[in-house]
């Protein structure tokens, strides 16, 4: 397998490379779509633009306000991570250091959540919402989001902390520390690993959902960029090139954090789910 | 947080003051620190989850409206309702396509990667890129790709390579309009198994290979016989991850065919939806919603029932 670079392992690579070269078609199809006037699109789909036009982007930037679309999304994905960062590593904390009958059918409990399709309760939570006054509201997509994950992250922390020794806690205690006060100094930053991973996997999620948002938030003007983009493409359907430059400065924020912390993502995505 | 801004360690000793428990691993922490998340998700989850199957057996017809209880009026309903029964039926076939195909491909691109190749790291970041974006985005890109004019996106491919026999109406033919979104689920998804079965790669102890081949054994056997059964946990994951992601899907369904053409790409989500939010019959929407459920768990349970003894076998 991992024994130096031979002619077969050139071979594999060619493969690799013309897999990739493939899988990435759409992506180029779609830029240079973005890159393109109506004229160009119709008479060369396939090839580079030439010459470029940007004019597509800012009428699209307009078109769709992904400007306030962008800060909606930020707003309501950084507060639900936050939130749950917080209540999910607490509880866990419980759940993983008390060996009682009472904690563990909470941890089960906890558990049911992660198999519970949320389709089940959409609609009484959607009255509840509404009944609340909460429906259009950040609050309601952020209480959504943080009951709707926590089963999830309450999962990855309590098997993290079952993992960590007790001794620190117990010494922190004994010289005169609160619960609370051995949590946030001694237990949080030992977690730092766990909270990486929940972190990005909550924020992808959440950043990018579309049901409930839309339910939600459709029409209140504080609509997260999934649904404006949805709603964007369905006015503007047969404008391609404008469609094309949406969907490109919609998806670049998120591609950007990608790249950037490309590691520590495909981490988060690998490790966080061995259960 | 804004309580642990006082000192952490006091020199007093508290624990003759106020009595701490001991238990097995140390002194536990109080109850109510599961308190407030247990509150949130009671009330998100829980709470709608137990109303929303008591309301499968109602008449509910829209938000603030009266219910009353009709037995499995709804169920007989669904039994004889062509947009139901194959939604349920499209379901299957999505989830069944997209389990064997995004992980069959998912393992064959970890394969690749996981190799002395030079571009290993860039193919990495490439191919797990559209996990991160969102469905909605992906799906409206290949609804360009699935372009129905001869001259656009995958028609405009085919016609270019000299196959343009067999250019399609990707999304607009009722049998093959399934398998188009399909395919979008795969792309967009496979990184993801592919991340995970990589994962499993790296714990598969490189000695065992190197002992293999000094008796002999060729590429296929070592697979066959070392990393197969040493990958059993990440298959155990990908298949439950994409079991659910299949049998739940939605947002593709709408933002590519919104069920169409016909109902020939209903799901039950797109279903559930439907019935709730276009035509208010909450009550019918919810026992949808409930068969849903109750496939979600009944497939977890028995996925996990062999997929682990398939692990502690290997």
């Amino acid at each position: 397998m991992r024994t130096g670079y031979r002619p077969r392992t050139f071979a594999l690579e060619i493969i690799m490379v013309a897999v990739a070269v493939a899988f990435l078609f759409p992506v180029y199809a779609l830029v240079t779509l973005a890159f393109k006037d109506p004229e160009q699109i119709a008479n060369s789909p396939l090839s580079m633009p030439d010459p470029p036009s940007t004019a597509s982007f800012g009428t699209a930037w307009e078109s769709a306000s992904l400007g306030s679309a962008l800060l909606n999304s930020t707003l309501i994905t950084v507060s639900s991570v936050l939130l749950l960062i917080v209540l999910g590593s607490l509880a866990a904390y419980f759940l993983a250091r008390r060996a009682s009958r009472l904690s563990y059918s909470l941890y089960i409990l906890f558990l049911v959540g992660i198999i519970l399709p949320f389709q089940l309760g959409m609609i009484p939570l959607y009255q509840l919402v509404n009944d609340l006054g909460l429906l259009g509201t950040y609050q309601g997509m952020i209480l959504f989001y943080t009951g709707i994950q926590l089963p999830f992250t309450v999962f990855l922390y309590t098997g993290f902390i079952r993992s960590l020794p007790a001794d620190y806690t117990n010494a922190a205690l004994i010289d005169g520390a609160s619960h609370l006060q051995a949590f946030g100094y001694v237990i949080f930053p030992l977690l730092r690993p766990i909270t990486g991973t929940v972190l990005i996997l909550n924020a992808v999620h959440i950043w990018n959902d579309f049901f409930t948002p839309l339910l939600y938030l459709g029409g209140s003007g504080r609509e997260t960029v999934p649904v404006r983009v949805f709603a964007f493409v369905n006015e503007y359907t047969s404008d391609y090139g404008l469609v094309a430059a949406g969907l490109v400065l919609a998806a670049l924020p998120i591609l950007l954090v990608f790249l950037v912390l490309q590691r520590y993502v495909i981490r988060g995505f690998s490790s966080g789910l061995k259960g | 947080m804004t309580a642990l801004t006082t000192p952490p360690l006091k020199s007093v000793r508290r624990d003759s003051v106020r009595p701490v428990k001991r238990r097995g691993s140390g002194i536990a922490p109080p109850w109510w620190f599961a308190a407030p998340a247990l509150v949130v998700y009671a009330l998100v989850m829980l709470y709608p989850s137990i109303v929303g199957a008591g309301s499968a057996f109602t008449d509910w017809a829209g938000v603030g409206e009266q219910r009353s209880f009709v037995g499995l009026e709804n169920f007989r309903q669904l039994v004889h309702d062509d947009q139901a029964l194959g939604a349920l039926r499209n379901t299957l076939l999505l989830t069944i396509a997209i389990v064997v195909v995004q992980n069959g491909l998912g393992l064959l691109l970890a394969l690749g990667v996981h190799t002395t190749i030079k571009s290993r790291m860039v193919l990495r970041v490439i191919f797990f890129a559209p996990v991160v974006v969102s469905p909605v985005m992906v799906s409206f890109l290949w609804k360009y790709v699935y372009n129905p004019a001869p001259d656009a996106g995958l028609n405009a491919v085919l016609n270019a390579v000299g196959l343009g026999a067999l250019r399609q109406d990707w999304l607009g033919d009722p049998s093959l309009a399934i398998w188009s979104v399909a395919f979008t689920v795969i792309w967009q998804c496979a990184g993801y198994s592919m991340v995970i079965f990589l994962a499993g790669l790296e714990g598969v102890p490189q000695e065992l290979h190197e002992s293999a081949m000094v008796d002999g054994a060729s590429t296929v056997a070592r697979f066959r016989h070392i990393t197969w059964p040493l990958l059993a946990p990440a298959v155990t994951i990908n298949v439950m991850l994409s079991t659910v992601g299949g049998l739940t899907l939605f947002t593709q369904i709408i933002a590519m065919t919104n069920g169409g053409p016909g109902y020939a790409t209903d799901t039950l989500s797109t279903v559930l939806y439907k019935q709730a939010f276009v035509y208010g019959k909450f009550g019918y929407s919810t026992a949808v919603a409930l068969v849903l459920a109750i496939f979600v768990a009944a497939v977890s349970f028995i996925q996990i029932g062999y997929l682990r003894s398939r692990e502690t076998a290997a």
